[in-house]
């Protein structure tokens, strides 16, 4: 009411002189770029870094379009990135120092035992709808997330000790978070965990319509979150369009409110060469995802953008082999098969084969790293630097080979085969992606390196989606070469794929009980750094895990592709980090050097 | 007189680049296969006789190529070590023709190795892997044709000859073949084949693929050849003398489609190479690490390879001669057989 009588008041005074000036007013904005000034009540995050210009709009290209924008059913990666950069959690991991910062909660408190953690929140926070956030929509997003009827995949990580984590209010601004046992993940637990607005969503929650809510097509004004941006348009099948939230909680060491940048544009682009030549061209600003040979491309023929390669990130790429117990489903030839899998031997005569130097170079040109262990080196805090790096060995691997009881016999030809215990030729094909051409790449590369110890293996380029399920439901596939990425640094991103319940524990997914030894001893040891607060003391139980995975080589670990990104040389405040979402990490810090000028691109 | 002159001309280039495609392992440096990791997309090197500082040499020579400083892939020649070619050398063993034994080259770099066409991601020769690529793209192409013509002039010749319903079925079967969408039914059928199939096995199923797909074509056009000859009257009158069906068709019908299935196989045996490249390129021809023109092209499906190497379009341009060669070879034959028509239309029309 009263903001509405002094605009009437300033227009009578200042109607003339708007008339006179109104040609020159566009140019005075561009000129002048006003920040957001902020509230001295409000408890804002202040970022350190380079003070920006607001203005602009960013555009980027998407593998696919986000399934959607509910946190609460986010499984893939695009939904993932898109609500990466509309919503806020409690604590946040800052993707370029890997540790923790305070987010929406202003600071935190672990009690002597590890079973007490005692959250402040920030005062005076809104939604982006303008809806003030407390201690209740806090209260309201856990109970959801542990809610089982919902699904929602962040549950596993908040039931500790077989217990669900209880959330207490204390006031408006402090929460209790109580734990059956002391937990490793500590505070990290409550990154990426989107705290939800409870006056949207009470409704939809008591009449069980929740994990159904929020597609891309839902209004804006349906729609609030605590991230940088807030949703403004969907256009099935071309983009998602975000705009800058006028109530976001952080600003630059000036006091001027963040982000900076007006409009976060998303397009469709499903092939990784169609993303290059929209960026070539210019109409996305920033490319991500990239591939070794699309990156030097890129930087050979720069024309206004600067190609950055952030160094080792945390995917690796391995090879497995079929070790399901399929009991009477297995086929005559794939128990024949079996019994050289399961030999730990042999899959270490087969690590020893490989070449790794040459995929990094060959296929990755050099922006890569060989791996023994699943912990690449770009993840420093946890890699174990004592594992091997053996070279590759032809004789080590013929002599283990040897060992397990297989044989040569060479052909008129000069070319020798290897024959197992039976006297049985070793054959056996890889499955890889299709779509990934490093991968199917690396694959021609093992299949050399093996026929160079006698085995013939054929490389079977396979539809991804048909892929994974050979691999996890018809369990019809000898050998597999993929690649996984954490998404966060910490083991217990990962813990799905090492637990033998886990469902990503490739080579012989979610058992009853673990099938061999080692896999029991993994799973304890899992477990035991799950419940171990201290890095120290986790450490070293991650590093035993290292280890027996280095020797037993389930899966044979290959090669971690460089995190290589690019942007445009107007962009600045661009610093891609090596853990999701790359690029857009500090999408709130983004600037256009040349202020407003993109706005009207 | 001047015509039978131009079709031995095309015969005998088509012989030419045949012998060389069969010959491929006296021709190609290395094996097609063996991979060279220190040289991964090295661009085709020059054939030299005289050297940087002008001196002409007896044998040719090429100069080895490191990367130039401050680049990652441009290459420049080492002028100060020249590598000469050796011909007719020992070298990696092959078997000319799928059957003799052999080690003998036409050329060899004294173990450093040469790259006249290139090399492609892994480091194998290019050249290599062109010449042995043609002998699966023209075997299949050939061995596709010759399903496609006797399956044809099977059914054709059937179809023609007897007429009334069995000619109504055919026919429209034919027709049937001909409106099938095929690369999609190709792509559905590989779903239920075994995951992995050896090379002979997929090669087997691309020359069945396309010598099955084609057969209707020449059926069509074969009936309408035995549907005129059969009202011919030295054919009206064998079967006055009581000649059999079969001996009618063999003995007087079949020599007189022989010209049309002459210039059908002509055309087809292109076609057929180009459609193994195509099923090839689409990954559903004969799998890594053999080659195949068509395979060989796949890797242009990757955009930096397309912006980046352009010696890797070469196996394109290796189907151009043979195209040239088969097409002009067709229509010399028509040219040919329109001759014959004609001059046995002017000796017998008098009468």
């Amino acid at each position: 009411m009263r903001k509405e009588r002094c605009f009437t008041w300033r227009c009578r005074i200042t109607i003339g002189f708007f008339l006179a000036c109104a040609s020159f007013l566009p140019l005075a904005i561009k000129a002048f770029p006003r920040p957001q000034q902020t509230n001295a009540k409000e408890d804002l995050l202040t970022l350190p870094g380079e003070i920006g210009r607001s203005g602009g709009r960013l555009v980027i290209s998407l593998r696919a379009e986000p399934k959607t924008l509910n946190p609460l059913t986010a499984a893939d990666a695009p939904s993932r990135e898109v609500i990466g950069a509309m919503q806020g959690d409690l604590v946040h991991i800052n993707r370029a120092t890997q540790l923790t910062e305070p987010a929406l909660a202003k600071s935190w408190k672990i009690s002597a035992g590890g079973l007490q953690y005692t959250l402040t929140l920030r005062r005076g926070l809104r939604f982006s709808d303008g809806h003030p956030l407390d201690a209740d929509d806090v209260l309201f997003t856990f109970r959801v997330y542990l809610d089982e009827s919902i699904h929602a995949p962040q549950r596993d990580l908040l039931i500790v000790g077989g217990k669900p984590i209880a959330v207490r209010k204390i006031d408006a601004q402090t929460l209790i978070f109580q734990f059956a046992k002391p937990y490793g993940v500590e505070e990290r637990l409550f990154d990426g965990l989107a705290i939800l607005p409870r006056h949207l969503l009470q409704k939809s929650y008591e009449e069980g319509k929740l994990a159904q809510l929020w597609t891309p097509s839902t209004p804006p004004n349906e729609w609030a979150g605590l991230g940088p941006f807030r949703l403004k348009e969907y256009v099935a099948g071309q983009r998602l369009v975000l705009e800058r939230n006028p109530y976001y909680w952080k600003t630059d060491t000036k006091g001027n409110r963040l982000p900076y940048i007006d409009e976060l544009v998303f397009l469709f682009v499903p092939s990784a060469d169609a993303q290059v030549l929209r960026f070539q061209s210019g109409e996305t600003d920033i490319i991500t995802r990239l591939g070794a040979e699309n990156f030097s491309v890129l930087g050979r023929q720069q024309r206004g953008y600067i190609m950055t390669d952030a160094g080792p990130g945390l995917e690796y790429n391995f090879l497995f082999f079929n070790l399901n117990d399929l009991g009477d489903k297995l086929s005559a030839d794939l128990t024949r098969k079996q019994k050289w899998f399961r030999d730990p031997k042999f899959r270490q005569a087969v690590s020893a084969g490989v070449d790794r130097e040459a995929i990094v170079r060959l296929v990755y040109q050099g922006r890569g790293s060989a791996l023994w262990g699943p912990v690449t080196p770009g993840n420093r805090r946890w890699v174990n630097a004592a594992i091997p790096h053996s070279p590759r060995s032809q004789e080590r691997a013929r002599a283990l080979l040897k060992e397990a009881g297989f044989s040569w016999s060479s052909a008129a030809n000069g070319e020798s085969t290897l024959k197992d215990s039976d006297g049985k030729p070793v054959e056996f094909s890889i499955l890889t992606s299709s779509s990934n051409a490093d991968r199917t790449k690396m694959a021609t590369f093992l299949q050399d390196d093996l026929k160079q110890l006698g085995m013939r293996v054929q490389v079977v380029p396979l539809e991804f989606r048909s892929l994974i399920d050979r691999v996890t439901q018809t369990k019809e596939y000898d050998a597999c070469l993929l690649g996984l990425a954490s998404f966060d640094a910490d083991p217990n991103s990962d813990l799905n794929v090492w637990l033998s319940s886990g469902g990503t524990h490739l080579w012989n997914p979610s058992q009853s009980h673990p099938g061999t030894l080692w896999e029991a001893e993994i799973d304890r040891l899992m477990e035991q750094q799950l419940a171990t607060p201290g890095y120290e003391q986790r450490k070293k139980l991650y590093d035993r895990v290292q280890e027996i995975l280095a020797e037993n080589q389930p899966m044979i670990f290959l090669a971690s592709p460089d995190i290589l990104a690019g942007a445009k040389n107007s962009i600045a405040n661009f610093h891609p980090a090596i853990l999701e979402p790359y690029a857009l990490w500090n999408v709130e810090q983004l600037y256009f050097r040349n202020g407003q000028e993109n706005a009207t691109r | 007189m001047t015509r039978p002159r131009k079709l031995i001309r095309w015969l005998v280039l088509l012989v030419v680049f045949h012998s060389i495609i069969a010959g491929a392992g006296f021709f190609a440096p290395y094996d097609p296969v063996e991979q060279d990791r220190d040289h991964p997309y090295f661009p085709p090197m020059r054939v030299h006789f005289v050297d940087a500082h002008g001196h002409l040499h007896q044998r040719p020579f090429f100069y080895p190529l490191r990367l130039r400083e401050g680049s990652f892939d441009q290459y420049e020649e080492v002028t100060a070590s020249a590598v000469p070619l050796h011909f007719f050398t020992r070298g990696p063993a092959y078997r000319l023709l799928g059957f003799v034994p052999s080690r003998l080259h036409l050329f060899d770099a004294d173990g450093a190795r040469i790259y006249l066409l290139g090399s492609d991601a892994y480091g194998r020769d290019q050249l290599s892997r062109i010449l042995f690529g043609g002998q699966v793209s023209l075997l299949a192409g050939l061995l596709g044709a010759a399903v496609t013509l006797l399956l044809g002039a099977l059914i054709g010749m059937a179809a023609g000859y007897y007429g009334g319903w069995r000619d109504e079925l055919l026919m429209r079967a034919a027709e049937l073949f001909l409106a099938l969408p095929w690369l999609y039914l190709l792509f559905a059928l590989r779903a239920f084949l075994p995951l992995a199939v050896s090379p002979l096995e997929a090669f087997i199923l691309v020359v069945v693929v396309i010598g099955m797909v084609g057969w209707a074509r020449p059926a069509r056009l074969l009936r309408g050849v035995v549907l005129t000859v059969k009202e011919r009257d030295f054919v009206r009158a064998a079967r006055g003398f009581g000649a059999s069906d079969l001996y009618l068709l063999r003995r007087h019908i079949l020599p007189e489609t022989a010209s049309v299935l002459l210039t059908q196989a002509a055309i087809l045996v292109p076609q057929f190479v180009l459609a193994e490249m195509t099923l090839s390129f689409l990954g559903l021809g004969v799998p890594e690490p053999m080659s195949s023109w068509g395979n060989l092209l796949a890797s242009l499906q990757q955009y930096s390879v397309l912006v980046s190497y352009w010696w890797m379009y070469l196996p394109a341009l290796a189907i151009v001669p043979f195209f040239l060669g088969y097409l002009g070879l067709a229509s010399a034959l028509q040219e040919r057989t329109g001759d014959y028509k004609m001059e046995e239309k002017s000796s017998w029309s008098p009468t």
